[in-house]
């Protein structure tokens, strides 16, 4: 039905489309109309999938991925500029695309290299405490973020020969443990606050002081901006970097250690090896996304690192589909927006997000947008 | 053994708890030669290749590979040494493409540098262009649709073409040694004949390959086998040609039973 127009055109309306809901539906106030616009939204889905609108985005993602991508970014901005006075809003869409980005390094070390990782939450707190201690004694901010996953990475190096040695269920466990451990140390350690947690100044990058309010086009915006297109930003560097990963030799390795340890042994892939980088650039990404978000919350407190978060984040990459990187941004919005926009479950979301968990494995394993085979360079059609 | 051994195990003795699975088994395999190793159910067949390909560490004995001792030696280590296997049951990785999983076996033989990886496209381009092509001909010898589909999943494809992909993944970093875990298991016979004509055309065409073959169907064994080596309850009770094993009485007995 479609066939008639340029995939890529169609892929352009569809991410216009997109991009005009995302606007319409971050305004709505009543649970009434958020409704039936989530409603309006799977009917819409559905009908484009039957008229041939997902073929023609493949289409288009295999003849001129980079087009493509540029389309998605700029509608994202779009989105961003469309708030740009609102404060809510704003640090709603930051914390999508920070939940994003640490979806994309659990990602890393889930959906290719099969470690399960439900301490996520603990290594995004690693990278908040972190600036906001080195924020706070005057180091710039613009070398917090990075140190924020350098210590993420780090710790989690002290995790790494229990979850390397163990396999499956048992890593998984060590992961959880080691969540809840974070939680409660930081609850006893004064250092880090206690239970109140610790303030973080503003970031201030080479002078740009982001807790000040940009001038855009002569109206006065939200300081969110500021954080809004440093998260973009963010998350955008960790996309190229793990769609890059995915389509190495390196993607291929973690792939074949997830899927058959002992196939990939007798082919000279070092089991371990793959899985402490897989682990250890997971946990970095993770820790960059937490440094960034402890400036722009301002505050730190143990209650936002919990393992209930790190479940969250566990969802989120199945919710999006295991290896998949565009899932894991629409998982990241629907996960973070949701129970914001629907305040009636709020209270209910671990147990709404269980369920869709559950519903999920049940009968869509692969997830809303499913991995698709790797194509190491599919600009050349191949 | 003479030194013109690629292989040769010399009292290799692996046991499970008290089971003696293999039992001071000794072989060799000469460079360029097919050997076919037989043995009733549970006769130790695949427990030799596990040992061999380090994924089990043996309890005793000594196996040499082209001049080095690789007793014990990681899978890793024994791969990088030149044998390659296949397995009984597929260990393809099915949600990955064609390429994908033959490129998991030239792994040893492509860059895993991370600069070159993900700062270094064009680079690794130039790189995967030609080991597309490279495993694109070697799966062309085998089946000329498969290459025309490189990069469709393998879990999509019937047993047969699984059995070409492994092979294929177990020759694209060519070999010393290829090792043929049954790779007639769960096929018709007319498959099975089809797949041993294709390895031995490929074989030739890569200079001779040595070859150990596991394999249940006698058939195949006579066919293709230079010397075959019997094991039985984890020893070797008889070695030689084909004819001369089949009319060995020990050899008789250990598969109809004594009468």
């Amino acid at each position: 039905m479609l066939n008639r127009f340029p995939p890529l055109a169609v892929a352009a309306a569809a991410v216009l489309a997109g991009m005009v809901f995302a606007i319409v539906f971050m305004e709505q106030e009543s649970d009434v109309a958020v409704i039936s616009l989530i409603a309006a939204a799977a009917l819409a889905a559905w009908l484009a999938g039957r008229a041939g609108v997902a073929e023609a985005v493949s289409r288009a993602a295999l003849a001129s991925p980079g087009a493509l991508s540029a389309l998605v970014a700029a509608a994202g901005l779009g989105v961003v500029a469309a708030f740009a006075e609102d404060h809510f809003p704003l640090l709603m869409l930051a914390t999508v695309m920070l939940y994003a980005t640490v979806a994309l390094g659990l990602n890393v070390q889930f959906g290719y290299a099969g470690v399960v990782n439900f301490a996520g939450a603990a290594f995004f707190g690693i990278g908040a405490y972190t600036s906001a201690k080195l924020v706070g004694s005057g180091v710039p901010a613009i070398l917090s973020l990075p140190l924020g996953g350098l210590f993420a990475a780090l710790v989690g190096l002290a995790l790494v020969v229990p979850v390397v040695r163990t396999r499956g269920h048992y890593a998984a466990v060590v992961t959880i443990a080691f969540a809840v451990l974070f939680k409660t140390f930081l609850e006893v350690n004064d250092a880090f606050g206690g239970p109140q947690g610790l303030p973080v100044a503003a970031m201030n990058v080479l002078g740009w002081d982001f807790g000040d309010a940009p001038t855009l086009f002569g109206a006065d915006a939200s300081f969110y901006l500021n954080y809004a297109l440093a998260a973009f930003a963010l998350l955008a560097l960790a996309f190229t970097l793990v769609r890059r990963l995915e389509r190495s030799w390196l993607g291929l390795a973690l792939d074949a250690v997830r899927l058959d340890e002992t196939g990939a042994a007798c082919y000279g892939i070092g089991i371990r090896r793959n899985k402490i980088f897989a682990f250890v650039l997971g946990n970095a990404i993770i820790g960059v996304a937490g440094a960034l978000y402890g400036c722009m919350q301002g505050y730190v407190a143990p209650t936002s690192f919990t393992f209930s978060d790190g479940l969250i984040l566990v969802a989120i990459v199945l919710l999006g589909g295991m290896g998949s990187p565009w899932g894991m941004i629409l998982a990241a919005a629907i996960v973070v927006v949701l129970p914001e926009k629907l305040q009636a479950i709020q209270e209910y979301r671990f147990l709404l997000f269980s369920a869709v968990v559950i519903a999920i494995l049940l009968f869509r394993p692969s997830g809303l947008l499913p991995r698709r085979v790797r194509r190491y360079f599919p600009e050349g059609g191949r | 053994m003479s030194g013109e051994m690629l292989l040769s195990l010399e009292g290799v003795a692996k046991s499970f708890g008290g089971v003696r699975a293999l039992n001071d088994v000794s072989f060799g395999v000469a460079r360029g030669e097919i050997l076919g190793l037989i043995g009733p159910n549970g006769s130790g067949k695949t427990t030799s290749f596990n040992v061999l390909t380090g994924l089990y560490a043996p309890n005793g004995g000594r196996i040499a590979f082209d001049g080095a001792d690789i007793t014990g030696a990681s899978p890793q280590a024994v791969y990088r040494a030149g044998i390659a296997r296949t397995f009984q049951r597929s260990r393809l990785c099915l949600e990955l493409s064609i390429f994908d999983n033959i490129m998991v076996g030239n792994h040893g033989r492509l860059n895993r540098g991370l600069w070159h990886n993900l700062f270094a496209r064009r680079a690794l381009k130039a790189e995967h262009d030609a080991a597309f092509a490279e495993a694109r001909e070697l799966v062309a010898l085998f089946s000329p649709s498969l290459a025309d589909g490189m990069f469709q999943a393998v879990g999509a494809l019937p047993m047969i073409e699984r059995r070409r992909i492994e092979i294929c993944r177990a020759l694209i970093a060519r070999p010393k040694l290829l090792l043929l875990d049954e790779p007639s298991a769960g096929m018709t016979h007319d498959e099975t004949h089809q797949l041993m004509s294709d390895i031995l055309a490929v074989r030739e065409r890569l200079g001779n390959l040595t070859i150990i073959l596991v394999e249940h169907e006698m058939g195949v064994i006579e066919r293709v086998s230079d010397r075959c080596v019997v094991l039985n309850y984890g020893e070797k009770i008889a070695e030689g040609t084909y004819q001369e094993v089949a009319s060995d009485p020990l050899v008789q007995e250990a598969y109809l039973g004594s009468a």
